[in-house]
């Protein structure tokens, strides 16, 4: 075990270092969170200047095109950003993390070669159709149908939870092409050009008045047999290699947003007067101790990936317990405001000390209230650890569910 | 940077399972419940040689010449096994008192409450327990000032009749005579953090002791059916004592590699946060044990209860849950002010 880094890692650290100290003051404001047309150009920009400095997809294969970091420079690389406050990776995170991957360790040469520069550069922007209204946790019992005609699929169907959908130029979907009740083995990975006659979008507005996420509806919409990803109904398996490349990174940007979040809760606390009670900073003091963890059970992660060259199964154990910690850290920040939470803008004191941060608190409480249920619920990853990690047998499945 | 446990780690690991699988299974464990003495001299001397006790030491004094890392790997496996007695102190004394270290002495060790009892200014009337006296040859007090060496033979001390954990036998004080200083309050800062760092890695064993035997039970017992495993209620139980441990695991392992890298962090904050989070890993899932066993468990034939009365044992020493974590906060503000002036 050895928690110190190479001269090779701190060289690595050391340039981005520099280059973001260079690049960052030359950035426009940061748009608002509901001017879309703003944040495509805001983010695809900075995606633009990370490629320009070498560091697009540091976490992508050099045969894709990307810098082919080792697990542990793609930890830094993430630490780094997050620390200077450097553009979150925004409307490219489908394209970047999955889409791009996808395509990577499926597509044909043509699709790599007329996709993945697009990416990297900034030019092009993914969203992402998987989940739908009656698949959500079940995700193989997607229903959005494509027939085969010709040398085109007809696709009908509809598709939730697709972030950035407003914005996106392609989208990564996956649809049925094998009988009802096929399941895994009847699905096939599409990419869906977003402009196409008949894709339709209708924004969800979340809790917390943001319309991050849409619906997607699909009518009779003709996409080219071409744009499909690996076999006709191997499209799981397509899905699923695309999981292997994450390196245990996933979170970090996420987890020191959360330490910086608690240190603004001392501060909070220190403004009104709570700091004084021991309970307070008992919580606070515990917050910490997590915190901390998890960012050695990061580094573990990485540490294994680096090792092995797979993920282990350390990420599930990491988003279970992160999120919850993130969500007890959300509720105690607004506690601390006291009445001041119920303003989610920023509220001046009246003693001219300058205002309170309730619009990052409040904000940050609505978020941390997805994080156990986006990208698999807590309850679906305690069936993972309970299953694939303890050996626990598998769950009893309902006969009578319909389409099995 | 690779925070994977290196091979020599790992094999340091299996021996130590293997050593306490063989040499002192759980049911030679139990034999000694309720007893006055729980220490075992030739486990002691079984364990001085596979190096338990001098594992720090410098190879010039006779030891190991291994860092806290691999101490923490082989106390984690002690926890699992369940062993008693004051495996921490002797092993902290192994350098300073003679024979710790080769296993013929064994030391124990008491924290110095503050204020003292006895304080004119309304100390605690709690009297001062003393853990395991019988079986000592030295008992150390320790408080931040520094530490001193007291004959137990000495003390004028009671054994109280019914101890909460069966293998932790206790004596009550009327008072803590202030003893021979051996070590001053820098020695003493370092035991309190490595200490801690230790104590949370019998806990770790503890918590994954808890996780295989409630894991193992629930494949066995069957109801409605089929295994009780199989239904979520029992399975997230069990997944959350499986979290509960890594969390707990990444922090010690963090804390410990802190102690022997001081470049990497602030080793008292990583100490104090993993004895935090691997006490709460223990209790949590010596509690939960208890649960996946249903009534069996809370019989005194099924081990469960055994690791969550160690945990409760082990929670008390070298920082409770509150003290550890208003340390960890006040040093956070502390950091903060650092950062931003006025």
């Amino acid at each position: 075990m050895d928690l110190r880094y190479t001269p090779a890692e701190q060289e690595f650290r050391h340039h981005l270092r520099s280059w973001l100290a260079g690049v960052l003051p030359s950035l426009p404001p940061k748009p608002r969170p509901d001017d879309w047309a703003g944040r495509r150009s805001y983010d695809t920009r900075w995606q633009r200047l990370l490629f320009e400095a070498g560091y697009a997809g540091v976490d992508w294969p050099v045969e894709g095109g990307g810098r082919g970091s080792s697990p542990v420079e793609q930890l830094i690389f993430k630490e780094e950003l997050e620390r200077a406050h450097a553009p979150y990776v925004g409307v490219n995170f489908v394209g970047l993390l999955h889409a791009g991957p996808t395509i990577i360790a499926e597509g044909t040469p043509e699709q790599r070669r007329r996709y993945l520069p697009p990416i990297l550069r900034g030019d092009e922007v993914w969203c992402q159709g998987f989940s739908e209204p009656d698949a959500g946790s079940d995700l193989a019992s997607l229903r959005t149908r494509a027939r085969r005609d010709g040398d085109e699929y007809v696709v009908t169907g509809s598709k939730i939870w697709t972030s950035h959908a407003e914005v996106a130029d392609h989208c990564e979907l996956l649809v049925r092409t094998g009988d009802e009740g096929s399941r895994h083995r009847g699905i096939t990975w599409l990419i869906l050009p977003m402009d196409l006659p008949g894709v339709d979008i209708r924004p969800l507005t979340t809790i917390g008045g943001s319309t991050e996420f849409a619906e997607l509806f699909l009518d009779e919409v003709r996409v080219p047999v071409a744009n499909r990803v690996g076999e006709e109904n191997d499209g799981w398996r397509v899905t699923m290699v695309t999981l292997s490349f994450e390196r245990g990174t996933a979170f970090v940007g996420d987890l020191l947003e959360a330490v910086e979040l608690l240190a603004t809760t001392v501060s909070i606390a220190q403004r009104t007067g709570a700091w004084g009670d021991p309970g307070v900073r008992r919580q606070v003091g515990h917050l910490r101790a997590e915190l901390d963890a998890l960012w050695a059970l990061t580094k573990r992660n990485v540490s294994q990936a680096a090792r092995t060259g797979v993920p282990g199964i350390g990420g599930t154990v990491f988003k279970l317990a992160y999120t919850e910690t993130r969500q007890r850290l959300g509720e105690l920040s607004l506690s601390l405001l006291g009445r001041a939470g119920l303003a989610a803008d920023d509220l001046e004191l009246l003693d001219g000390s300058g205002p309170l941060p309730c619009e990052t608190v409040v904000d940050d409480w609505f978020r941390g209230i997805s994080l156990t249920i986006a990208a698999g619920t807590s309850q679906i990853q305690r069936n993972i650890v309970g299953e694939r990690i303890l050996g626990l047998p598998k769950e009893p499945v309902a006969p009578a569910a319909g389409n099995r | 940077m690779d925070f994977e446990l290196s091979e020599a780690q790992t094999d340091l690991a299996a021996g130590v399972r293997r050593l306490c699988e063989g040499r002192f299974p759980l049911e030679a464990v139990r034999r000694a419940e309720g007893a006055d003495q729980v220490v075992d001299r030739a486990t002691w001397r079984a364990l001085s040689d596979a190096g338990v006790f001098a594992l720090c030491l410098p190879e010039d004094a006779g030891g190991a010449g291994l860092g806290l890392a691999e101490a923490a790997v082989v106390f984690e496996e002690l926890g699992r096994s369940l062993l008693a007695g004051p495996l921490v102190a002797t092993h902290l004394a192994a350098g300073l008192i003679d024979g710790a270290d080769d296993g013929s002495t064994v030391v124990g060790l008491v924290e110095r409450p503050d204020p003292p009892p006895t304080a004119p200014d309304g100390g605690s009337p709690v009297p001062v327990l003393v853990e395991h006296l019988a079986d000592l040859d030295v008992l150390l007090v320790l408080s931040e000032l520094g530490i001193s060496a007291v004959d137990p033979s000495s003390l004028d001390a009671t054994r109280l009749r019914r101890p909460m954990d069966p293998l932790t036998p206790v004596w009550s004080l009327a008072s803590l005579p202030s003893g021979a200083p051996v070590a001053g309050p820098e020695v003493a800062k370092w035991w309190l953090r490595d200490g801690a760092v230790l104590t949370a890695a019998l806990q770790l064993g503890a918590a994954a002791w808890s996780t295989d035997l409630a894991v193992a039970y629930a494949k066995q017992r069957v109801q409605f059916g089929r295994p009780i495993g199989a239904f979520q209620a029992v399975k997230h139980l069990c997944a959350d004592m499986a979290v509960r441990t890594e969390v707990a695991r990444a922090a010690v392992h963090a804390a410990a590699v802190t102690v022997d890298q001081p470049d990497v962090g602030d080793s008292m904050v990583a100490a104090a946060g993993a004895k935090l989070l691997a006490d709460e890993a223990a209790l949590a899932n010596g509690r939960s044990c208890i649960q996946v066993h249903g009534g069996m468990g809370f019989t005194w034939d099924v081990p469960a209860h055994l690791a969550y009365k160690r945990a409760r044992v082990l929670a008390g020493q070298f920082g409770t849950a509150e003290s550890l974590a208003e340390s960890l906060a006040d040093s956070l503000a502390e950091s903060l002010d650092g950062e931003h002036p006025g």
